[in-house]
C-alpha cells in the first residue's frame, strides 16, 4: 500500500477511522487539535458518516464519548494534556463504568511548554484510572496503536489511553495503512449495571477494575509494541525508554546497535518480569523517558529494593523538566556531544505576538485608557491568543491560569473587594467554561465587568469553530445578565472614544455587564480570501 | 545519504511549504523523511522553525541534533542565526536578505548579515526583490529554496516536479509563478 506523508496526529486519526470508529469528539487544543481536523477533511469519514465536529469542552467530548460507547459504537475522545483536567471526572469514572463499543482517551501532551501552561505527564492520570496506556514513538505506531487501543479496549472492555507528545503530534512521516475494519453497529449494554455507578455497584466496579490489573500487565509483558532486548553483552548499564525517548537512543548510536540491554516501552503497565530481568542483570539502569519521571519513580520507589544506581531525571542525568533531544540522551550516555555556534549575541528574542490588525489589540488599548486611573491589577484573563495582551505595548491583564478562571478570578477580587474587577475572555474560551463562571457572578449580582472578545473562532489554535459561535448575546441574556449591560462595539481604532465610553460605564455600573467586542480575527478572514482567491482561480 | 534542514522564519513567512516541496521530492526519490513542525501559541508572528530531515536511511529521532544539521534554510536573516547550534560544521547557511521587522528594536542588519557571511558556507540574497522582480510576489520561499537546492543535491527536475504536485490543486497560474521563483532563486547570486 502506498505510503501517507502524515503528522503523527493525522496518523492517529486515519488509524481510528481504519480501526472502525464512529465519533470523534473534542474541543480543540495544542498539540491535539489536528487529530480532528484531519477527521474533519477526511472523506471517509464523511462517508461513514462519522462524527467529528467540535464539543463545548473536553468535559463534554469525555462524556460524549462513553455515551457513543454505551451504544455499542467506537468512539475516540482527544484532548491536550490540561484538557484532560477539564474531562478527569468522566475520565477517572470511565474506568469503572468501562467501554460497551471501543472507548480511546488520546491525550497529547507538550512537555517544554510550547504552547501551555504546564508539562503534566498524562501517563500519570492513566495510572491514576489504572487503564492500559499506549504511547507510541512513531508515527506508523500512531496509526497501528489506534487499532491496537480499540482492540484492547473492547477486549477488557476498559477505556484506553493513548498518549502523545508534542513531537510526535507535530512532526510529520510515512505510515502504511491496513485493511479498513467495518464500524460497529449500534448495540446497547447486555448489562443494566454497566454505566450505573451508584456506590453499591460502584464498589463492585472497582473490584473489577482490580482484578484487571494483572490481566493489563500480561498484555503490556506480551504487547508487539514493547520491545524487549536483554541480550546485549555490555551490561554495565540497562537502558528502559518510554515512547519517542527511544528514537533519541538510536540516533545516538547511528547505524550501530546500542551496546546495552534495552526495554522499550510502548504499552503501560509496566512489563514487570521483563524489568526485573534487566535490572538484575545490569549494574545499572538508565531510564529516558519524555515528560515526568514516571517509570523512574515506579522502579525507583516500589519493585526494588536494590542498591543498583538507578539514573534518568530523579538523580540530575537528565534535566528534571522540558523535552529531550538527542543531545541530552547522549550526553546522559557519555557520548560525545555536538554543538554548532553559540547565537550571535547580537539576534534579539522574537516571542509570540498579537497579529497586525488583530481586534484584540484594540480592545485592549482601549481597556487601558479606561482604567488608568485605577493602576495596574484589575484585569483577570484566560487561555487563548489574548493571553498575548501581557506583552508590551498592551501589558494589559494580570492573569492567566485556566480556561474560564478569568470570569471566577475577577469574581473572587471582587467579593475580596477589589474594584473595578474585570474579566478578559475569548468568545470560544467563554463556551469552553466561562458559562459557569457567569452565573456564579449573576446569583450574587457581583459588581463585575466581563469582556468576551468575539474574534468568531478559536483562533489561538488555528481558526475552529465553536458551540455558542453567533449565540453570546442570548447566552448572556439567558443566563440572567441584564440586557442594559449587555455591550457590544466593533474594536478599531476610530471607535476609540465609543469603546472607552463604553468600558468606564460599565466600569460605573454595580453589578454584572458584559461587553463584547466583536471582529473577526485577521488569520480567519485572511484565510477566506485566500479560499475565494483559489476558487476563482 | 542524509539531509538535515532547519528551516527558519517567522510564522506565516512559508517555510511549511519549502518542507512540503523537499519532503514530495525526496518521497519520489523513495527516501524516508520526518520532519517536525510548530503549532500553536508559537506560531503567532514568533520565530518558527520546522526540522526536515531526508535520508535513504530509516530515520529514527524527529529532532535534528545540535550540531547536526546540513543546512539552516532561513526565509529571514536575523532568523538564521537564531538556529547556528544546529549547524554541522560543514553546514551551509541558506538565507533571505529581507529583514522581518515586528520587534521593538530590530538589531543593525549589516552587523546581522555580517554574522552570516562570517560563516564559511553562506548563500545570502535578497529573495523578496527577485520574488517581485519575477512577478511572483508571494513566492519569497520558493526564492530562497531555489538557492538552496543545488546544496543539498537535488535537481532542477525533481524540485520543480515536487512544485506541481504541492501546488497543482492550487492553479497553473501559482504552479508558474512558483516555478519562476524556484529558477530565480537558482539563478540568484
Amino acid at each position: 500500500m502506498e505510503k501517507l506523508m502524515l503528522l503523527g496526529d493525522e496518523a492517529l486519526a486515519q488509524g481510528a477511522l481504519d480501526a472502525g470508529i464512529s465519533g470523534f469528539y473534542a474541543y480543540p487544543g495544542t498539540p491535539s487539535t489536528e487529530i480532528v481536523e484531519y477527521a474533519q477533511r477526511s472523506k471517509q469519514a464523511a462517508a461513514g458518516n462519522v462524527h467529528s465536529k467540535w464539543s463545548s469542552n473536553e468535559k463534554t467530548a469525555m462524556e460524549s464519548a462513553i455515551g457513543m460507547s454505551y451504544a455499542g459504537k467506537r468512539a475516540m475522545v482527544c484532548m491536550k494534556h490540561v484538557g484532560l483536567n477539564v474531562a478527569a471526572d468522566p475520565f477517572m469514572n470511565s474506568a469503572f463504568t468501562g467501554a460497551n463499543g471501543g472507548l480511546v482517551v488520546t491525550v497529547a501532551d507538550d512537555p517544554s511548554m510550547h504552547s501551555s501552561q504546564n508539562e503534566q505527564d498524562s501517563r500519570l492520570y492513566g495510572k491514576f484510572a489504572m487503564i492500559p496506556i499506549l504511547e507510541p514513538s512513531n508515527q506508523q505506531e500512531c496509526y497501528d496503536m489506534a487499532f491496537w487501543a480499540f482492540e484492547l479496549s473492547e477486549k477488557y472492555r476498559i477505556p484506553v489511553m493513548i498518549r502523545l507528545t508534542t513531537r510526535l503530534s507535530h512532526s510529520r512521516s510515512g505510515v502504511v495503512r491496513r485493511e479498513p475494519l467495518p464500524q460497529n453497529s449500534m448495540k446497547k449494554p447486555e448489562d443494566i449495571f454497566q454505566f450505573m455507578l451508584l456506590p453499591a455497584i460502584a464498589r463492585k466496579k472497582y473490584k473489577h477494575l482490580i482484578s484487571l490489573q494483572p490481566e493489563f500487565v500480561q498484555e503490556a509483558e506480551a504487547s508487539p509494541f514493547n520491545e524487549i532486548k536483554l541480550d546485549a553483552k555490555d551490561t554495565s548499564l540497562g537502558i528502559i525508554t518510554t515512547g519517542l525517548a527511544y528514537n533519541y537512543l538510536r540516533d545516538v548510536f547511528g547505524e550501530k546497535p546500542v551496546p546495552y540491554p534495552v526495554i522499550k516501552i510502548c504499552q503501560y503497565p509496566i512489563p514487570d518480569k521483563a524489568i526485573h530481568q534487566l535490572y538484575d542483570k545490569c549494574d545499572s539502569v538508565l531510564v529516558l523517558e519524555e515528560g515526568m519521571p514516571v517509570v523512574e519513580e515506579m522502579i525507583k520507589g516500589l519493585a526494588f529494593s536494590g542498591t543498583k544506581p538507578i539514573k534518568g531525571r530523579l538523580d540530575g542525568t537528565l534535566d528534571r523538566d522540558g523535552e529531550l533531544n538527542p543531545n541530552k540522551v547522549a550526553r546522559a550516555l557519555g557520548l560525545p556531544d555536538t554543538y554548532g555556534e553559540d547565537i550571535p549575541e547580537i539576534v534579539a528574542p522574537r516571542p509570540p505576538a498579537l497579529c497586525v490588525g488583530c481586534p484584540h489589540a484594540d480592545s485592549f488599548l482601549a481597556l487601558n485608557e479606561a482604567i488608568k486611573e485605577y493602576g495596574r491589577g484589575h484585569v483577570f484573563s484566560d487561555i487563548g491568543c489574548y493571553t498575548l495582551g501581557f506583552m508590551p505595548p498592551y501589558n494589559a491583564i494580570n492573569s492567566c491560569v485556566d480556561m474560564g478562571a478569568s470570569i471566577t478570578m475577577a469574581k473572587g477580587a471582587a467579593d475580596a473587594g477589589l474594584y473595578p474587577a474585570i474579566a478578559v475572555i475569548g468568545d470560544s474560551t467563554f463556551t469552553h467554561s466561562g458559562m459557569t463562571g457567569l452565573m456564579d457572578c449573576i446569583y450574587e449580582n457581583t459588581n463585575v465587568v466581563i469582556v468576551i472578545l468575539d474574534n468568531l473562532t478559536t483562533g489561538m489554535t488555528g481558526g475552529q469553530e465553536y458551540t455558542a459561535f453567533g449565540k453570546l448575546e442570548e447566552v448572556c441574556k439567558g443566563l440572567g445578565v441584564h440586557p442594559d449591560h449587555i455591550r457590544t462595539f466593533f474594536p478599531i481604532k476610530k471607535n476609540w472614544d465609543e469603546m472607552v465610553q463604553i468600558y468606564k460605564e460599565e466600569i460605573a455600573y454595580e453589578g454584572v455587564s458584559v461587553i463584547i467586542p466583536r471582529r473577526e480575527c485577521v488569520q480567519t478572514l485572511k484565510k477566506k480570501n485566500m479560499k475565494l482567491r483559489e476558487k476563482k482561480a | 545519504m542524509k539531509k538535515d534542514i532547519i528551516l527558519a522564519g517567522v510564522g506565516g513567512q512559508g517555510i511549511l511549504t519549502i518542507a512540503a516541496i523537499l519532503g514530495q521530492a525526496a518521497i519520489k526519490r523513495g527516501w524516508h523523511l520526518k520532519q517536525a513542525e510548530v503549532h500553536g501559541m508559537s506560531q503567532r508572528g514568533g520565530d518558527v522553525q520546522s526540522h526536515l530531515r531526508l535520508s535513504d536511511q530509516p530515520i529514527w529521532s524527529d529532532l535534528i541534533p545540535f550540531g547536526g544539521a546540513d543546512m539552516i534554510l532561513s526565509v529571514e536573516p536575523m532568523e538564521a542565526l537564531r538556529y547556528l547550534p544546529y549547524l554541522g560544521k560543514e553546514g551551509w547557511i541558506i538565507a533571505n536578505r529581507t529583514p522581518f521587522e515586528n520587534i521593538a528594536v530590530y538589531p543593525d542588519l549589516e552587523k546581522i548579515y555580517g554574522e552570516i557571511t562570517r560563516q564559511p558556507n553562506h548563500v545570502l540574497i535578497d529573495a523578496d526583490t527577485i520574488a517581485k522582480d519575477v512577478k511572483a510576489n508571494r513566492a519569497m520561499n520558493i526564492v530562497v529554496l531555489g538557492a538552496a537546492i543545488k546544496h543539498i543535491g537535488f535537481s532542477v527536475e525533481e524540485i520543480s516536479d515536487a512544485i506541481r504536485d504541492i501546488f497543482n490543486r492550487k492553479g497553473e497560474k501559482v504552479v508558474e509563478d512558483n516555478l519562476r521563483a524556484l529558477q530565480a532563486g537558482i539563478e540568484a547570486k
